[in-house]
Parts: structure tokens; C-alpha cells; sequence
């Protein structure tokens, strides 16, 4: 028996996963039309390569990789582009993203591919390139590109760690392509073990899929995998998390901000892990995945399901009932409610779950946070959420980083234990965005300090640089005009002193003439083009136009007004 | 009685006296009050505060001569993090300042006509172009000061704003009412 | 938008249950009381609950705050509760009132309401009284069999709404001084701990009757360690350092310092125990913090029992130790998850 790990806090709700697991998994109907966003994966979005009115083979990349970090898209069936726009995608903002719109022609005819007998004769670039090509991302619902994590120096990593916990309520994808697909699964782990030189794999699935457990030791067996072992770890919530299931399995916590493989370990999701081996083997794309379709359904399932299937025609298949308003992708506890039923399905979409009144009843009304520290004592990171919620709610971000904000996962037990209803983690995503867009604009703000500083720098230079210039020229002229003048009368030279202060002067006073002078002629020439061509628009103001106009334009003036009189200041000097 | 009033006078004294000293002995070059307000401000060179670039305005901060309130592409974020810097008191708005909402320049490239005052308006060297070529502005690097829009003789210069997207969007303040969401 | 962010479901718990709970704990020490004491502590209990929810619900009409889910928090009638239960039964109307009022006015409204207030409502509200009524606040009852003249409970409404009593009795007939005020007094008169104990107030632990009301609370507090409302920290710390101290003293003079248990059953040491220190809002969150909070609760009761002014010393521990929560709280802050080899 092997040692767990077992992490601090977690929760128990209700699991929810009998009503779909017990259907094997369907094949999803070929739907009317497919929305596939461009962005599915951690990274840039991918490029559209394809235009509108062209025909697509099944297969055939539409979204190509830009960048170091992003991911392939691909037709998941052949058909016709029929739009490339934006389109509502699952955020939790609800904005559009560029989506392509793939209209099917039913003859889902393929590309041609390039399968791999013997992967193992294979260069590990070559499997990462195809990796990257095929647009292999995690499945568990991070999509972060697998050909990225799947790359390590010789003996750094020691376990590859595969979950199949699946610890939120109602999915059960995994759970299903455990006990259905087991020998590809492992297969496809036998990749990322030799791509990571990693010793051994650790499936860390929870207590609560005794089939899935069963399949997958039965597989691991008739593979005669002997570096696999299938560990059946506690039913908890987050136990799934890769952090949390990294530490029940292996004892080691990765903290914020740290690479799990610099610890020497990586973690995958099963899912992965099987259309690696597809991509590999069969060279095909991942273009469809196992989604948990169910909540206020009739026929709660799992689909495989092409990516891009509008939700509300995956939803049907299942049987939707009537009251649903609304849909959540993923599970209750992390998912994403989407914007708009039309919305495509995603590389990240595990789960479908039909809303309804009686299955999740409105919030309650917050109160002020009690303390009574039950957050604190189910919170896997092991964080302090009533003082981050403090520091969050009144904005005191620096201190809300001190308490480790980043280490949070946002795994939401914090608001699910808080008898006093607080969206705690509400609070740390906005405190979190926050710090970023802060981050963001105070890197702006200095590189636009840098750029202002350099300029001033550069027009000091160049007036220096001109000064000089016409000393030289003075100097020479003066040089011309002593030659001229043979011998030096003793009485008119000046005294040194006062010689430098004359041959200055002028040397001060010309450049800034012939400043001004520039300027004044740039100021008439842009007067002159002004007069020339009027500002257009201006006929039909209203009197507020009017005003705003005034005042920017008063405004305008008193800059330069100031601008110049400092730069007057400046030449003083 | 008088005896503790000397005593407490005598301390005074001595104590003055070592901060006096500490204060010459201390004594920085230029004014780091300055800087750390100039690390504030957005660097957006705007000019809008009423002073010709966000340095000036930090120096009439720091000598106490400009409210901490006039730089609208700040925020009212900025004008947090000033009143916290500098140990007073959140100042809203005035009437005629009010936060902007991002936007940068942009050329239409029609109507260019190559003139380079643009070049010269911009205080971050974020346009590019030479004398009579077209020119553009390089969008990463415009703050938004809106400055190049004034000297352009042809107007061909416009701001956009800068929509929300999904990379930019940020998440809201939690706003929750106490009563029960009907 | 409640409802549009994940996580979507949470665990059917709040506030009021949780308040409800405590209030339900309550319950056994208020039976034994009203056993050993007369149903006086009823009227007051009641005088105080209706105080405490006016006061809440004018408090938060003052500050433009809805007044529905507060008032069901059942947070105000906790704090009227332990009020009532720490001024004597037959104290008159008023004081109730005004504690209460007090309590729940200044202590919690005036810093922000449910959550805010730094110090224990209940407490303060106690202290207010002790130190502008004290003659008030030590007319304890004395328990049945006790007293030379027993009041029925008509009579004892009469006293505490009109300030009158049957003929001929007097208020001295009634009541008594507490049995940790009895023993300090005597003490005073060098007395020593064994006679002082064979005086009939005292029991088998501690004060006759006053001993079984605290083994009532110790049975409360049990089942909120049980239903996981409280965790252990507090009251096993607190317990466990006033026995360590009062055994240390008593080891040393058994003639002048009483053994621990007799502290332990007497005065407000097992209702502070459960029910006071472990107040979520005024108490540390970390664990660490809890320790040193439910230490430095226990040494200050021993020794304000001991050597101060005061005969029980449970409140002003309290009190004392609440002002030191923030500071506790923002140096025990526990190491993360994958940060613990580290240093801070
Ligand atoms: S669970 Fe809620 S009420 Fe309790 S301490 Fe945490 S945030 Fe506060
Ligand atoms: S959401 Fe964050 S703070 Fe809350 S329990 Fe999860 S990790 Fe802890």
C-alpha cells in the first residue's frame, strides 16, 4: 500500500455523479453548424488560416499556432466556413471572441493523416511537433499546450502523476474514459513518460469510481506496465486540483509561482493523455472530446462530442427540461456560466450542466464575514480567506498579497462553507485581476517614462550637438579672420575671460534663434495647412460640442502657453 | 515645578538640536518626493493636470503648489495612491477633470501628409514616419496624451478608445445587495 | 450578479443556525439554574432578548442598514443571553436595559455592526454595569434552601418591575454574596480555605447550586465542540491554564489558594470557556492565535481572581485579551501550502 498525502481542508458536497455515469458514452449527432473559438488554450489565440466560403476537410487546421505558447484548431468535420467573427465565447465576461463558424457537410470526410506505428522511432521534437500541431492541450480544464509540458531535461522528473480524480460534482468525462478507453489512456502515458524520462506513473483516481479504478488496474496489468500503478485516493474536494493530487501522491506542494517540473513532477489529465496517444498513433487532431452533459436534463450522459457543437443542440440530445436558465460549462464548484446557449464547445469543456431553480436556488444575501474561520479550515492552499476577503473588500491589494493571494486556486470551498453566503471568491478574482491590470499599466507607465526621458535626453544631445557645431563654425571664422589680420594688435584683445564670454554668446544666442525660428516657420506652415483644410464635421454642433471643443482647445493653449514659457525658462538658464 | 519645566525645556532643546543636525548631516540631493510621485503618475505626458508633462506635475505636488487631483488618466486610483503616498486626505474630481476612458492615437494614413509636427508634439516617440512619408503611431507605446492631435494641420489624427476585450477585461467589485435576489 | 460566478452550490449552513446552536446550548445551564435559582433568570433573559432585538433593529434603522437579515442572525439575542446570564436575576428592570442596550449600541453598532466590533458585546455591556451599579450587580439570589426567606415568582416580578416587596422582607434576606466573592471576603478576614469551604453556600466543587449551573454550560459547551461550532482550542487551553495556574498556587499554600476545580465550577469560568472566548468575532482566527488567547485569558481570570479587585475576573480577561486580537492574529499568521520550508 502506498503512503498518501493527504492535503489540509477540502469539502464534501454532494457528488451528483450517479445520474450520468452509469450510460456508456454516446456519440454526439453531427450538429447544424460548429463555433470554434479560436481561443481555447492558456496562450496566444491561434491565427485563422482559412476564409470564408472555403471548403474544410475534417482535420484540416483553420487556426494556426501563433507564437510560443498557443495551440492548432482544426475542422472537426468537413464542410463549408461559413463566418469569421466574433461570436459569444465561455467567459466569465461575457465578451465575443474571433470565432469560426464551420457549416457541415455531412460527408465528414477526412484530411489525410499520418498515423505512427512505432512512436518510439521517433525524435521527441518530432512528437512534440506533432503534438503541437495535432492541438494537444490539457483536458482537465486548464488547456494549457501539451507539447509545453511535455518537455524536460534527462532524470528531473521522477513521477509523471495522471488524474483521473475528477473530484468536482457531476462530471464524470473521465470517469467514463477510464472505464471505456483504459489501454489507450495508458498508452498515451507511455508517451509522456518517455518525452519526461520520467521514472514512474502515479493515476491518482478517486475512491468514488470503483469501475474506473477496476478498468484501469485491469489494463495496467494486460500492458504489463510496470512502472504504472493506479493509487485510489480519498473522495475530497479539491482532490483533483494537480497541486492537491500532486501532494496526496507524492507529498511534494508546489507553491504559486513554482513549476512543478523543477520538483520533479508533471501532471496530466487522463483525457490528455488519450488523445495524445490518438494524435500520435492515428495522427489525428483533437477535434472532439467526452463532455458530462446533465443537471435539469432528462437523460443525463456523455457525449464525445466535436469541438465547436453549439451547447444548446449537445444539451437536447440529452433531453433538456423546461426550466433551464441556464448553462454552466464545467463543474458547480470552478465552472463558467455561459454567456449564451449558441456558445461552441471547447477543448476545456468536460461538462454541461442544465440550470435550473430547484438544483441551484439563487444565492442568499451576504452578511458581514463572522470569522468563524470555517474557511479557513477547508481551504486546500491553506490560506487565511476571511483576511484575504478583508483585504480584498477594501481594496488593500498589497496586503491581500502578503497573505498569499496568488497561492489561492480559486477552488471556491471558501464560499462554500461561509455561513454568511460571501462570494469570498469573487473577491479574489477581482483583487487578482486588479494586481495584474495594476502590473500592467505600471510597466506602460515606465517603459512611457523611459521613452520620455530618452527624448528629452535626445533633443538636449541635439542641441548640444548643433551648439557645437556652430561654435566650430565661429571658431573658424574667427581663426580665418585672425590669419587675415597677420599679427595680433596687443591693445583690442580681450582678456581671456571676457573673450569666451563673447565668442559664447553668440554661440548660445544662435541655436536658440534659429529654434525659434524653425518653430515659428512650423507653426505658420501648420497655420497656413490648417487654414487650407478646415476641420470637417463642425456645421451641425451642439451647443455642449461646442463647449467641449472651447475648453480643449483653452486647454490646448495654456499647455503650450506653459510649455513654451518653461522651455523660455529653461533656455534662460 | 521649574525645575521640570527646565528639564523638559532642556530636552526640547537637545532634541531639536539632533534633529536639526540630522537634517543637514541627512540632507539628500534633489528630491526623492519627486520621484516617488513621478513612479505614480501614468506617464502619459498629457499635459492635462495644467503642467507640460507628469514630471512638472510631480514637482508642483511635491512643493505643494497642485492638488493631487488633476490627472485624469490616473484615475481615481492614482489619486488614491497619491493621497496614500503623500498622507492625505482622497480628493474626488474637481468639476472640470474627470477620468478618460483609455484610448490611442490614431493616423488616418489618407490624409497624412508627412509634415512631421506630430513626431515632434509626441513626448514618448511612439509615431514613426519622416518628412513627407506617411506616418503612424505605434499603438503599444501611445499613452493616450492626445497631444499630436492639436498640431496636425490636416486633423487626420483621431483617439479610440480602447475597447474591452477579452485580455483587458478585468473582474468587477463584487456588488451585493442585502436583501434577497428575487 | 449573486448567482452568475461559480461556485454555484454552498452548503446550507448560516449565520442564524449557527447562532441558534449557541443559543440552544445555552439551554441546559438555564434549566439548572432556574432549578437552583428560581425562574427570576427567565424574566431578565426575556427582558433582555426584547432589549437586544429594539436596540438591533433601531440601531440598524440609524445606520440605513436592512433590518430582516440582521435581525434573524439571532446574534443580538446571543449577546442579550449571556448578559442576563452574568447580572444577578433579581437585579431591577432597568439594569438589564441598560446593559443590554449598551452592549448592543456602543460595543457592536457603533464599530460597524455584526462582525465588527473588537470587543464581546456581552462583556462590555457586564462591565458597564459592574463598574457604574456595583451594589446592584452583587445582590446575587441565593439558592433554594439558602436564604432565610424565599420569594415566590409573582413576587419576584413585583421586585424587579416595581422596586417593591411583600412586607417585611428585605432585600438582604434574599440574596448573598457570590461564592467567589464569599471566599475572597473571607480570605480578606484570614480565614482559611477549609473552614471557608464547610460554609453552607459551598458544595461539593464549588458554590451549592451556582457548581451545577457551571457543570450545565460545561454540557452546552460539549455539544458545540461536538457539532463542530466551536473547535477545541479555546476552551481546552483556557480550562486547562486556570487549573494549572490554581493548582500551582494551591500546591504551594493550600491554606490561602483554593484548588483548581473549585475555579473552574464558579463564577463565569465554564460559560466564558464556551461561550464568551470562543465568540468567533472577537477571538483569534489561527489556531496558534487561539492558544495564546485562550492562555492569556486564563492567567488573567486566575489572577484578577486572586489578587485583584474584582471577585470573578472572567470579563475583564476577556476583554483585555480582545484588544490583543489583532496582534495575535497578524503574528501567528500559519505557512501556506508549498511554502512551508521557507521562511516568511
Ligand atoms: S467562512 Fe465566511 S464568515 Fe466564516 S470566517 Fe470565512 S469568510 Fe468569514
Ligand atoms: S478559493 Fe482560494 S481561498 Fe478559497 S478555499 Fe480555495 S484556495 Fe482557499
Amino acid at each position: 500500500m502506498r503512503t498518501l498525502y493527504p492535503f489540509h481542508g477540502g469539502i464534501h458536497p454532494a457528488s451528483n455523479k450517479a445520474q450520468s455515469n452509469h450510460k456508456p458514452i454516446a456519440q454526439a449527432a453531427l450538429p447544424s453548424r460548429l463555433v470554434i473559438p479560436l481561443h481555447q488554450h492558456v496562450g496566444n489565440s491561434a491565427k485563422p488560416v482559412v476564409e470564408i466560403g472555403q471548403c474544410v476537410l475534417k482535420g484540416q487546421i483553420i487556426g494556426a499556432p501563433e507564437g510560443h505558447v498557443s495551440s492548432a484548431v482544426h475542422a472537426p468535420t468537413s464542410g463549408v466556413i461559413a463566418a469569421i467573427d466574433m461570436q459569444p465565447v465561455a467567459h466569465p465576461s461575457g465578451i465575443p471572441d474571433l470565432c469560426i463558424t464551420l457549416i457541415p457537410d455531412g460527408n465528414d470526410e477526412w484530411i489525410a493523416r499520418e498515423p505512427c506505428d512505432d512512436w518510439k522511432a521517433l525524435a521527441h521534437t518530432d512528437l512534440r511537433h506533432r503534438l503541437r500541431a495535432a492541438g494537444v492541450v490539457g483536458l482537465g480544464g486548464a488547456a494549457f499546450p501539451s507539447d509545453m509540458k511535455l518537455y524536460a531535461h534527462k532524470h528531473k522528473i521522477k513521477t509523471l502523476v495522471l488524474n483521473g480524480a475528477e473530484c468536482e460534482p457531476y462530471i464524470t468525462c473521465d470517469d467514463l474514459l477510464m472505464r471505456e478507453r483504459a489501454a489507450e489512456i495508458l498508452q498515451g502515458a507511455e508517451i509522456m513518460c518517455a518525452l519526461l524520462y520520467a521514472e514512474e506513473v502515479l493515476i491518482g483516481i478517486e475512491d468514488n469510481k470503483p469501475e474506473a479504478i477496476a478498468a484501469m488496474r485491469a489494463a495496467v496489468l494486460d500492458g504489463k506496465y510496470e512502472r504504472m500503478e493506479v493509487v485510489a485516493v480519498p473522495t475530497i474536494y479539491p482532490g483533483g486540483g494537480a497541486k492537491q493530487l500532486i501532494r496526496v501522491l507524492t507529498g511534494i506542494e508546489v507553491a504559486a509561482g513554482v513549476r512543478s517540473t523543477n520538483l520533479g513532477v508533471q501532471c496530466f489529465n487522463v483525457g490528455t493523455a488519450y488523445s495524445t496517444w490518438r494524435a500520435i498513433r492515428h495522427g489525428e487532431p483533437l477535434i472532439s472530446r467526452i463532455v458530462t452533459v446533465t443537471g435539469n436534463v432528462g437523460q443525463p450522459q456523455n457525449f464525445e462530442a466535436l469541438l465547436g457543437t453549439p451547447v444548446n443542440e449537445l444539451v437536447a440530445q440529452a433531453e433538456q427540461l423546461p426550466d433551464t436558465r441556464g448553462y454552466i460549462m464545467g463543474g458547480p464548484m470552478m465552472g463558467i456560466r455561459l454567456p449564451s446557449a449558441q456558445v461552441g464547445v471547447i477543448k476545456a469543456t468536460n461538462c454541461l450542466i442544465a440550470m435550473s431553480d430547484s438544483l441551484f436556488p439563487p444565492a442568499l444575501p451576504a452578511l458581514p464575514c463572522i470569522r468563524c474561520t470555517r474557511c479557513v479550515d477547508v481551504c486546500p492552499a491553506e490560506l487565511q480567506p476571511q483576511e484575504l476577503f478583508w483585504f480584498a473588500q477594501s481594496k488593500n491589494l498589497l496586503k491581500a498579497q502578503e497573505y498569499h493571494l496568488f497561492d489561492c486556486i480559486e477552488c471556491g470551498a471558501c464560499s462554500y462553507v461561509c455561513p454568511s453566503n460571501i462570494p469570498l471568491v469573487e473577491y479574489y478574482r477581482f483583487a487578482k485581476s486588479e494586481i495584474w491590470a495594476q502590473e500592467t499599466s505600471k510597466k506602460a507607465a515606465d517603459a512611457a517614462r523611459e521613452r520620455h526621458e530618452y527624448r528629452e535626453q535626445r533633443i538636449e544631445r541635439e542641441k548640444q550637438e548643433k551648439a557645437e557645431k556652430l561654435a566650430a563654425k565661429e571658431k573658424a571664422a574667427l581663426d580665418a579672420k585672425a590669419q587675415k589680420s597677420a599679427s595680433p594688435p596687443p591693445t583690442p584683445l580681450p582678456p581671456a575671460g571676457e573673450g569666451a564670454s563673447v565668442s559664447d554668446a553668440p554661440v548660445d544666442a544662435d541655436p536658440e534663434d534659429t529654434m525659434h525660428l524653425k518653430i515659428q516657420a512650423a507653426i505658420d506652415h501648420a497655420k497656413q495647412q490648417a487654414a487650407g483644410s478646415k476641420p470637417g464635421n463642425t456645421e451641425q454642433l451642439t451647443p455642449q460640442q461646442q463647449a467641449e471643443i472651447a475648453e480643449i482647445d483653452a486647454r490646448r493653449t495654456r499647455i503650450r502657453e506653459l510649455a513654451l514659457s518653461s522651455v523660455n525658462e529653461h533656455t534662460k538658464e | 515645578m521649574l525645575s521640570a519645566l527646565l528639564v523638559m525645556a532642556a530636552i526640547a532643546i537637545a532634541l531639536g538640536a539632533v534633529l536639526g543636525f540630522a537634517a543637514i548631516k541627512f540632507h539628500v540631493e534633489g528630491n526623492p518626493l519627486v520621484e516617488k510621485i513621478d513612479a505614480v503618475l501614468p506617464q502619459t505626458q498629457c499635459g492635462q493636470c495644467g503642467f507640460p508633462g507628469c514630471k512638472p506635475y510631480a514637482t508642483a505636488i511635491a512643493e505643494g503648489v497642485a492638488d493631487i487631483n488633476l490627472c485624469p488618466p490616473g484615475g481615481e486610483e492614482g489619486i488614491h495612491k497619491l493621497a496614500d503616498l503623500l498622507g492625505v486626505d482622497f480628493k474626488p474630481f474637481g468639476g472640470d477633470t474627470t477620468p478618460k476612458p483609455k484610448a490611442v492615437a490614431f493616423i488616418d494614413e489618407n490624409n497624412c501628409i508627412g509634415c512631421t509636427l506630430c513626431i515632434q508634439a509626441c513626448p514618448v516617440d511612439a509615431i514613426v514616419g519622416a518628412a513627407k512619408q506617411m506616418h503612424t503611431i505605434i499603438a503599444a507605446e501611445c499613452t493616450g496624451c492626445e497631444l499630436c492631435v492639436a498640431p496636425c494641420p490636416v486633423d487626420c489624427i483621431d483617439m479610440v478608445k480602447i475597447a474591452e476585450n477579452i485580455s483587458n477585461w478585468k473582474w468587477k467589485y463584487p456588488v451585493y445587495a442585502l436583501t434577497p435576489s428575487k | 450578479m449573486p448567482g452568475f460566478f461559480s461556485p454555484f452550490i454552498t452548503k446550507p449552513d448560516s449565520v442564524s443556525q449557527i447562532m441558534l446552536k449557541v443559543l440552544l446550548a445555552l439551554i441546559p445551564g438555564i434549566a439548572l439554574y432556574v432549578w437552583h435559582f428560581g425562574p427570576a433568570i427567565l424574566v431578565s433573559i426575556t427582558l433582555a432578548s426584547l432589549t437586544a432585538l429594539a436596540t438591533e433593529a433601531l440601531m440598524l434603522r440609524l445606520r440605513n442598514r436592512p433590518i430582516a437579515p440582521f435581525l434573524k442572525d439571532n446574534s443580538a439575542l446571543l449577546t442579550g443571553w449571556l448578559l442576563a446570564l452574568s447580572i444577578p436575576p433579581l437585579a431591577p428592570w432597568w439594569l438589564v436595559v441598560i446593559g443590554t442596550a449598551f452592549a448592543i449600541s456602543v460595543s457592536k453598532h457603533l464599530y460597524g455592526g455584526l462582525g465588527n466590533n473588537p470587543f464581546n458585546p456581552a462583556m462590555i455591556g457586564y462591565a458597564v454595569l459592574i463598574i457604574s451599579f456595583p451594589v446592584q450587580m452583587t445582590q446575587w439570589l441565593s439558592p433554594h434552601g439558602m436564604g432565610s426567606v424565599e420569594l415566590g415568582f409573582i413576587e419576584q416580578l413585583n421586585y424587579i418591575f416595581l422596586g417593591v416587596f411583600p412586607e417585611g422582607i428585605k432585600l438582604d434576606a434574599l440574596t448573598m454574596a457570590t461564592p467567589l466573592d464569599t471566599l475572597k471576603t473571607q480570605l480578606h478576614l484570614d480565614g482559611q480555605i477549609r473552614e471557608i469551604l464547610d460554609m453552607p453556600i459551598y458544595g461539593r466543587l464549588a458554590g451549592h447550586g451556582s457548581e451545577m449551573v457551571a457543570a450545565g454550560f460545561l454540557l452546552g459547551g460539549l455539544y458545540l465542540l461536538a457539532t463542530r461550532i466551536i473547535s477545541w482550542h479555546i476552551p481546552v487551553v483556557y480550562l486547562g491554564t486556570l487549573f494549572a495556574v490554581a493548582g500551582l498556587f494551591h500546591l504551594l499554600d493550600p491554606a490561602h489558594y483554593v484548588e483548581p476545580l473549585f475555579h473552574w465550577f464558579s463564577g463565569a469560568a465554564m460559560i466564558g470557556a464556551f461561550f464568551i472566548l470562543t465568540d468567533p468575532i472577537t477571538s483569534p482566527t489561527t489556531h496558534k492565535g487561539k492558544l495564546i488567547f485562550a492562555f492569556g485569558a486564563g492567567l488573567l481570570t486566575y489572577l484578577i481572581r486572586a489578587f485583584g479587585g474584582f471577585p470573578d475576573g472572567m470579563a475583564f480577561a476577556t476583554l483585555l485579551m480582545n484588544i490583543c486580537v489583532p496582534l495575535i492574529d497578524a503574528y501567528t499568521q500559519p505557512k501556506v501550502f508549498g511554502k512551508k520550508g521557507q521562511k516568511s
